[in-house]
Order: structure tokens, then C-alpha cells, then sequence
């Protein structure tokens, strides 16, 4: 209970120095807290921003998937064969933290301009975390598992599917928290950059006129939809983690 | 040692292979250079400095921001870590921490501290800070409690304890902490510089993108990746010798 009433407080407090903020610098360069819950609900209420929703959703969902299932068929491959694990994880390590920013261009020229290219980039920066987690995962897994897999003679698919997926779920999920994170932020900046729709285009145009009040609209949306899926996934992560 | 070898050669294979592609035309040239022409882009680019002032800003920009995020990280670390109550509230936001896309904030910090250098900075540390904060407090956690101990036995006065022991043995997770930031200053500075800014690398990979001077900009993209795969591998390099002495 009080370490709620913490987060609450601090929450608080960061409305308050929002707030500050606003006020010392004025309406035209940082829209108020209230004043942008207003832009929110009136954009809200327009079917053109749930177009650029729907873009974005779209790309999203696509890449997610692709990133989830890739992610973790490929963690478990290299988590079972040892040597390729081993032979992989520092390329995957080096990509994983390289600003992949830069090979945007090469995606546009590979894909074209359109969704396509936008869920390639969410995918390249989704599919390595998944498979590094999954992978550390299968390689932490205790050994007596997969031996008494063995002992109970069950095949390759059983001892997947009731064997190692299980141990592995609480590190799987942790993985594709981040996962989750870095494709929302990879299509985001996809859209960011030579688009016409989604919420990452409705962000750039407002931007390059100046209306402080729709960014900071979007932003907000944004950062509420991330940091509740994130929490819900956190959430999920403990239920497991104390089993 | 031979996997050191076997990577080297799947490395070197992939590059080859999208070498021969390039050359036999199955990947048009309007698509993608060959690697070995955007080597020999690369040397001409930096003998002639065409790119010079460009690669200064961003370099100044990554390094600037990732000292700040280290000391400031570090700084934070110790606060919250002294305040049992602010850890307890914060924890929950930092775990969610990575889920705000960070750069949506950019125009805010235009109107904070103008368009230029600054904003970016701001942006990179605002990336790269956290990261350093919870190895700040990952580290101070893990200090065995004999090791105080021990200190309190030989009578080390305060400031003494802290330099001579807890330093020496949070550091492996103080440095992960490091290395995280300096990989977050870089996406963050290179990633503002592509999307919203007037000069850097990551603007003149923009540029050149936008103009259709793909050697140019695989070039550039070359020097990027090159010079990030270096940095990382020497700091993962310093990591390991640590973590191996915290093993011992």
C-alpha cells in the first residue's frame, strides 16, 4: 500500500513539474497538462487520427508477430545447439546495440516505401532481444529437466511443449516485454522518417509546424499505451516467477 | 579460440556472399554498393574530409552525453539507493521505463534549449541515464556484507570504506552500467540527428538517402557500424575481465 502512494507521489510530482514547466516557458512552446488531455479528447473524437492509429497498429501487429514467433524459434535453436549459440550470441549482442537508426535507408531501398518497410524495421529491432532472452533462457535451464525428458522417453515435440517451453516462460516473457518496447519504438521512427501515415508521421508533421499541443497529445497516448502493456506484462512476468 | 575463429568466418561469409550478389546484379546497384566499394568510399570520404565537421559533432555528442549519463546516473544511483522509500516508489517507473518511445519528447527539449547540440544531448541522456542508475543500485546491492565488515573491523573511516571497498567491489555492475550508456548515447545521439536535426552523421546519412547519393551514404553507414562494433567490442572486452574477477 504506501509504496503505491510512492509511485502516486512521484507521478505527482512529475505532473507538477510538468506543469512548471509550461509556466515558465510558456503555452506556445509546452502545452499544459490540461491543455493537453483537451488535444487528446478532441482528437480523439476525429476519424482521421484513428486512421493514422490504425496504420500504426497495423505495422505494429505485424511486426510483433513476426519478432515473437521468429524471436523465439530462433532463441531456441541456438539455445539447444551450443556451438551455434555460442558462435552467434556476440553478432546478435554487436546488432543488438548498434543505432539501427542508420539502416533505415537500407530497409527503404529494400522494401519501397510503404508498410512493408516499416514493419521490417520493427521486426530488426524486436527479433534480437526476444532471441537473446530465449536463448540465455534454454541455456540456464536446469539440466535434470531435459534428463528426465529423456528418461520419460518423450519425443523432441512433447519435451517442447511441456518440458522447455514451460521452464523457460518467465525469461521468454521478459524478453519479449522488451521486444514489445523496441518494435512499438522501431515502427514509430519507421513512420517517423519518410512516411505518410501513423502516429509517428502525425508526430513529425507536428513537429515541422509547430503544433506543440497535438506532439505532446500523442506522446501522452503513446507513453500511457506503452507503460500500461509493459506493467501487464511485468505483472504476468511475477505471477510466474513465484510459482 | 576456434569460435572466435568460426565466427570470423561466418562474418566473413555473409559479407562475401552479399559481395557476389551485388557483383553478379542480383542486388541492383540503385539498391545496395558492393562492400568493398563502400571501403574504398569510406577511405576517400575520410582523405578528404568532406564529412570531417560532421563526424566531430557527433562524436562530441555521444562522448558528452555519455559522460554525463554515467556521472549523473551514478550520482542519482546513490541518492535513490540512500533513500529507501524514493527506491521503493521509483521502482515500478523504471521497470517501465524503456517502454516510452524517448524520442516523441524531442520537441520539448527544442523548446527547452534550442535547436542544436544540446537537444540531442538531452535526448541521449534521458535515453542512457537509466540504464546507469539501476546498475548504480544493482551494484551497491551486491556488495557482500563481509566486505563491510571487514571494514568496520580495520576501522576504515567512512570515506575510506567507500573508495577502497565498496568501489572496487560494485564496480563489475557500475561498469555494465557504462557499457550500456555508451551503446544508448550513441543510438540516442545518431537516432535525433537522422529524424530531426541539421548537421552530424546521422543527418548526412539522411541527406544522402534523401538525394540519391547511395555511396555516400553506405559509406557513412560503414563508418557508423564499424565505429559502434569497435567501442562495443572493447568495452564487452573490459566487462569480461571484470565479471570474471567477481567470480573469483
Amino acid at each position: 500500500m504506501p509504496r503505491i502512494t510512492g509511485t502516486a507521489l512521484v507521478l505527482l510530482f512529475c505532473l507538477l513539474l510538468w506543469q512548471t514547466l509550461h509556466l515558465l516557458v510558456g503555452a506556445s512552446s509546452l502545452a499544459s497538462p490540461f491543455q493537453t488531455v483537451v488535444k487528446l479528447g478532441s482528437l480523439l473524437a476525429t476519424a482521421e487520427f484513428w486512421q493514422n492509429v490504425a496504420e500504426t497498429m497495423r505495422a505494429f501487429a505485424a511486426a510483433f508477430l513476426i519478432s515473437l514467433v521468429g524471436g523465439i524459434a530462433l532463441g531456441i535453436l541456438l539455445g539447444v545447439r551450443r556451438l551455434a549459440g555460442n558462435v552467434a550470441e556476440p553478432i546478435l549482442v554487436n546488432l543488438y546495440s548498434i543505432p539501427k537508426v542508420v539502416l533505415y535507408p537500407l530497409v527503404l531501398l529494400c522494401f519501397g516505401l510503404g508498410i512493408s518497410a516499416k514493419i521490417a524495421f520493427g521486426v530488426m529491432h524486436g527479433l534480437i532481444p526476444i532471441t537473446l532472452f530465449s536463448m540465455n533462457a534454454i541455456r540456464q535451464m536446469k539440466p535434470v529437466y531435459r534428463r528426465t525428458a529423456q528418461v520419460l522417453r518423450l519425443t523432441s515435440a512433447q519435451s517442447a511443449f511441456t518440458v522447455i517451453l514451460p521452464a523457460i516462460l518467465p525469461e521468454v516473457i521478459s524478453g519479449v516485454r522488451l521486444g514489445f518496447s523496441l518494435t512499438l519504438l522501431g515502427v514509430l521512427i519507421g513512420e517517423m522518417f519518410a512516411s505518410q501515415r501513423g502516429l509517428g508521421f502525425m508526430l513529425i508533421s507536428a513537429i515541422n509546424i509547430g503544433q506543440i499541443d497535438t506532439i505532446m497529445a500523442v506522446a501522452l497516448l503513446l507513453t500511457i499505451v506503452a507503460v500500461t502493456c509493459n506493467s501487464l506484462l511485468l505483472l504476468l512476468n511475477r505471477r510466474m516467477g513465484y510459482r | 579460440m576456434s569460435e572466435k575463429r568460426l565466427r570470423v568466418l561466418v562474418v566473413a561469409l555473409l559479407i562475401g556472399a552479399v559481395e557476389l550478389m551485388c557483383r553478379l546484379g542480383v542486388i541492383p546497384l540503385a539498391v545496395m554498393i558492393p562492400p568493398s566499394q563502400m571501403v574504398v568510399e569510406l577511405g576517400r570520404i575520410l582523405a578528404s574530409g568532406e564529412y570531417a565537421s560532421d563526424i566531430a559533432v557527433s562524436l562530441t555528442n555521444v562522448v558528452v552525453a555519455a559522460v554525463l549519463s554515467v556521472i549523473l546516473g551514478f550520482v542519482a544511483g546513490l541518492a535513490i539507493h540512500a533513500w529507501p522509500g524514493l527506491r521503493d516508489a521509483l521502482e515500478p517507473l523504471l521497470a517501465s521505463y524503456y517502454a516510452i518511445p524517448t524520442f516523441v519528447f524531442y520537441p520539448v527539449f527544442i523548446t527547452l534549449f534550442g535547436v542544436g547540440s544540446a537537444s540531442i544531448i538531452a535526448i541521449a541522456v534521458l535515453l542512457a541515464i537509466v540504464s546507469m542508475i539501476t546498475a548504480t543500485l544493482n551494484g551497491i546491492d551486491r556488495i557482500p556484507r563481509v566486505l563491510r565488515k571487514t571494514a568496520r573491523i580495520y576501522r576504515m573511516p567512512r570515506w575510506k570504506t567507500a573508495l577502497l571497498i565498496e568501489l572496487p567491489a560494485a564496480a563489475p555492475y557500475l561498469f555494465t552500467g557504462v557499457k550500456l550508456s555508451v551503446a544508448y548515447a550513441f543510438i540516442g545521439v545518431i537516432a535525433s540527428e537522422f529524424i530531426l536535426s541539421g548537421s552530424g552523421l546521422g543527418y548526412a546519412i539522411a541527406y544522402a538517402y534523401n538525394n540519391f547519393e547511395n555511396r555516400h551514404m553506405y559509406a557513412l553507414m560503414l563508418l557508423i557500424l564499424v565505429t559502434v562494433t569497435i567501442v562495443n567490442t572493447a568495452l564487452n572486452h573490459v566487462d569480461k575481465r571484470l565479471q570474471a574477477r567477481r567470480q573469483r
